[in-house]
C-alpha cells in the first residue's frame, strides 16, 4: 500500500514526515507539498502535522549517521524548493537510517547522486550570487541590492556578506520571494520591505547618494574597456552570465 | 571628482592592462579583520565579458607611459597613443568604491616602466599599502613585480599583496630578445627568485608565530604569449614545468597574441587569435598540475605540438592504447584520472562510490563521466564494453564523427560575417 503523506514545505516538515515514516513503520510512501486532491484507490493518505520536538529527534539521529557536513548538504538540498524531489530528500535519509554504514558518499546510489545534483545547483545559485549581486548607495549609506535567484538561497549567503561588508550597513532583497536580509553594522535579520509606498523597486534610484551615478557610469566603462573585440564569444558569455541575470547587473543594463 | 577626466583615464588604462589575462582571486586566505572591509578568501567571477572572460579584479595600469619598446605591446614607447597616468589617491577611491557595491573581488595593478624599476614599483607598493593600512582593506590585492625592482621594495609588495607577478612574455630568451629588446630574461627571474625564497621562509615563520604576518599568501603568477614568435608547443609548456618547478608558481597564464601594431617581427594585423591552442596549452597545464601527467608524456620531441583536434588527454590515450582498459572499479585513482571523459571530480566520486558497490555504466553517467569518450577506455558492472580491437586512430576518428566542436561551429559563424 501506497502511503502519500502531505507536509508544509519546511525542512521541520520534512524530518517530522521521517519521524511519522519510521513511527507507523510505513514502506512505500509518497513525499509531497501540497494535497493533489486524487484519490487513487489503493492509496492511504496523511496529513503531516509539523512538530519541532519530533523534527529534533529525527536531526538527532541523522547526526549519528551521517558528517555535520551532510546536514548542511541537505539543508541546501531542502533549499532548492523542488517539490518533485521532496521524495529524493526522503529517500536520502531513510537510507541513511538503514544503512550501517555512513551513505555520503555512495554515488551509485539514486537518492545519494539525486541529493548530490541538487547540492551542487543550489550552491552554483548561492554562488553565483555572491558574485552578481550589485549594490547601489542609498542616501541613509545604506548599499541596497534586488536579487531574483532561482532557488531561495539568502539563508546560505549570510555568512559570506557579512564577513565581507563588516564595516558598511546593507540589504539584499529577494524581489521573487519578498523578503531580504538587513545587516546594520551588528547582526543580520530577515525584513520584508513594502513597496507599494514607493510606487516599485526601480524607485529606490530616488534614494541614491549623489556619487553613486557615477560609480555605476565608471564600471560600466570599466566594463567595455576590458572586452576585447577580436575575441568575441556570445557562447561562453551567456553561458556564462545567463540573460535572466542581466537585468540586475549594473553592467549589463 | 572630475567625472570626464575620470573616465577617460580609465578607460585608456583600463584598455591597456586587459592583455594580462590573470585575473584569478582565488587562492589567497586574507580575513576581514577588525571589521574592516573586504575578505580574500575565495576566488569570484563578478561579471564576464562579452569575449566569455573573467571579470574579477579591477585590472588596470597605474600609468601607460612606458620607457621600453616591446614589440608585442600596446603601450610601447614607439606606439603613437593616449598616454595617462592616475594619482595614488584615484585607484584607491575606484577600488574602495568598485568593492564596496560588490563589483570587484580586489585590485590588479600594473604599469608602464616610468623612470626606472625601483621608481614604478614603489608607487604600486604605496597604493597597496594605503589601501591596507588607511583603509582596513582586506580584498585581493595582485600587484606586478616590475623586473628589475630592488629587493626591499618585494619585500614590501609580499607583505600588503596577495598575489606578485612577473610575466615572462616570450617562452624562449630568443623570443624575448627578438621583441623586447629592453628586456633581459634574468631581471624578470630575479624578482621571481628573491619571492619564491621570501614566500616559502616567511610560511615557516607563520608556522611559530601565528602573529607573524601573512606573505603573499596567494603566491606568485606568470604569463606567456602564445603565437608572436615561432615557439613549439613543446618549448611552451617545458618553460612552464620549469617555472612551476623551479619557482613554485602558482600559475603559468598562456595568452594567445591578439594583433594589436604592424611590426615585421609578429603576425599581421589580420591574423586570428589562436584561441583553440591557447585552450589546448590549458588542458595540458591542467594535466600536469592537478591529473599527475609528466610534461614529457603530453609533448617531447617526437611530439612537438599539441593535437588541435582533440584534448591532450585524448590524445595521451591513443598514443598508449597498451595501458587501456582500465576497470574503473579496481583501478587506482592515478590511473582513472588518466582515462579520457573522466574529470577530477568524477574521478573522486568513483572510487568513493565503489567502496558501496561496483559501478555501472548508468552509474557512471549520472556521476558525471562523459561516456563518448570514457566508453572506449575503460570497462564496469557490465557485460557490455568496446570489444572490436580499435587502434588510436579508430577511436580518434569515432570520436570525432559524434561529437560537435565547439571551435568549428564558432569558426562557421566568424566565416558567415564576410
Amino acid at each position: 500500500m501506497m502511503t502519500t503523506l502531505i507536509y508544509d514545505g519546511t525542512f521541520e516538515g520534512l524530518l517530522t514526515a521521517v519521524f511519522e515514516v519510521y513511527d507507523r513503520r510505513l514502506d512505500r510512501v509518497n513525499l509531497q507539498k501540497t494535497d493533489l486532491g486524487t484519490d487513487a484507490l489503493f492509496e492511504d493518505k496523511l496529513q503531516v502535522i509539523t512538530n519541532e520536538a519530533r523534527a529534533n529527534r529525527v536531526l538527532k539521529g541523522l547526526k549519528q549517521k551521517i558528517s555535520s557536513m551532510g546536514v548542511q548538504r541537505l539543508y541546501a538540498a531542502h533549499l532548492a524548493e523542488m517539490d518533485s524531489d521532496a521524495n529524493s530528500l526522503l529517500g536520502y535519509i531513510r537510507y541513511a537510517f538503514d544503512s550501517v554504514l555512513n551513505i555520503e558518499e555512495d554515488y551509485g546510489n539514486r537518492f545519494v547522486m539525486r541529493v548530490s545534483e541538487i547540492v551542487r545547483m543550489v550552491r552554483r545559485e548561492k554562488h553565483r550570487m555572491e558574485a552578481f549581486v550589485r549594490f547601489q548607495k542609498l542616501k541613509d549609506d545604506t548599499f541596497y541590492a534586488g536579487v531574483e535567484p532561482d532557488f531561495n538561497v539568502l539563508p546560505l549567503l549570510i555568512r559570506h556578506f557579512k564577513s565581507r561588508y563588516a564595516d558598511q550597513k546593507w540589504i539584499i532583497y529577494d524581489l521573487r520571494r519578498k523578503y531580504g536580509l538587513y545587516y546594520d553594522l551588528h547582526d543580520t535579520q530577515y525584513i520584508s520591505l513594502d513597496f507599494a509606498n514607493v510606487g516599485k523597486p526601480a524607485d529606490v534610484i530616488a534614494a541614491f547618494t549623489e556619487d553613486e551615478g557615477i560609480y555605476q557610469h565608471l564600471w560600466k566603462n570599466y566594463f567595455t574597456s576590458v572586452n576585447i573585440p577580436s575575441r568575441k564569444n556570445t557562447k561562453l558569455h551567456v553561458r556564462h552570465i545567463p540573460k535572466r541575470y542581466w537585468k540586475h547587473l549594473t553592467e549589463k543594463i | 571628482m572630475n567625472v570626464d577626466r575620470i573616465t577617460e583615464k580609465l578607460n585608456i588604462l583600463a584598455d591597456a592592462a586587459k592583455y594580462d589575462v590573470s585575473c584569478a582571486s582565488s587562492g589567497s586566505k586574507r580575513k576581514n579583520e577588525n571589521k574592516g572591509l573586504g575578505n580574500a578568501s575565495n576566488g569570484i567571477c563578478h561579471s564576464y565579458t562579452e569575449d566569455g572572460r573573467c571579470v574579477s579584479l579591477l585590472k588596470i595600469l597605474l600609468t601607460n607611459h612606458c620607457i621600453f619598446d616591446c614589440a608585442y605591446c600596446v603601450s610601447r614607447k614607439s606606439n603613437d597613443i593616449q598616454r595617462a597616468a592616475f594619482t595614488v589617491q584615484e585607484v584607491v577611491d575606484l577600488t574602495i568604491n568598485f568593492y564596496r557595491r560588490n563589483y570587484i573581488e580586489g585590485l590588479f595593478l600594473s604599469s608602464g616602466i616610468f623612470k626606472d624599476a625601483d621608481y614604478t614599483m614603489e608607487r604600486l607598493v604605496r597604493i597597496a599599502k594605503k589601501l591596507r593600512t588607511e583603509h582596513n582593506f582586506n580584498g585581493y590585492i595582485h600587484l606586478k613585480s616590475i623586473p628589475g625592482a630592488s629587493d626591499e621594495l618585494m619585500n614590501e609588495a609580499g607583505l600588503y599583496a596577495d598575489r606578485l607577478s612577473v610575466n615572462l612574455e616570450m617562452p624562449t630568451e630568443a623570443g624575448l630578445k627578438l621583441l623586447a629588446p629592453d628586456k633581459n630574461q634574468a631581471d624578470m627571474i630575479k624578482p621571481m627568485g628573491y619571492l619564491k625564497n621570501a614566500i616559502i621562509q616567511r610560511a615557516e615563520e607563520k608556522k611559530l608565530f601565528k602573529k607573524a604576518p601573512i606573505f603573499a599568501p596567494a603566491g606568485q603568477s606568470t604569463q606567456v604569449i602564445i603565437g608572436a614568435t615561432p615557439e613549439s608547443d613543446s618549448e611552451v609548456l617545458q618553460s612552464a614545468n620549469y617555472f612551476y618547478k623551479n619557482f613554485n608558481l602558482k600559475r603559468v597564464y598562456y595568452s594567445g597574441y591578439v594583433p594589436v601594431l604592424a611590426d615585421s617581427r609578429l603576425p599581421a594585423l589580420n591574423t586570428s587569435v589562436p584561441m583553440v591552442r591557447e585552450n589546448r596549452l590549458y588542458q595540458a597545464d591542467w594535466l600536469m598540475r592537478f591529473y599527475g601527467f609528466n610534461v614529457n608524456e603530453i609533448v617531447n620531441d617526437s611530439q612537438p605540438h599539441l593535437d588541435l583536434d582533440i584534448d591532450p588527454k585524448l590524445g595521451w590515450a591513443i598514443r598508449n592504447m597498451q595501458a587501456f582498459p582500465v576497470d574503473v572499479n579496481k583501478a587506482d585513482l592515478q590511473m582513472i584520472l588518466r582515462v579520457p571523459g573522466i574529470g577530477l571530480q568524477s574521478a573522486q566520486k568513483i572510487v568513493s562510490a565503489r567502496k558501496f558497490a561496483k559501478l555501472n555504466w548508468d552509474q557512471l553517467k549520472k556521476i558525471g563521466v562523459a561516456l563518448n569518450r570514457a566508453k572506449y577506455f575503460i570497462t564496469c558492472k557490465s557485460n557490455e564494453f568496446e570489444r572490436r580491437d580499435l587502434t588510436g586512430s579508430n577511436i580518434k576518428q569515432f570520436i570525432l564523427a559524434t561529437s560537435q566542436s565547439k571551435y568549428l561551429k564558432n569558426t562557421q559563424v566568424q566565416l558567415n560575417l564576410f
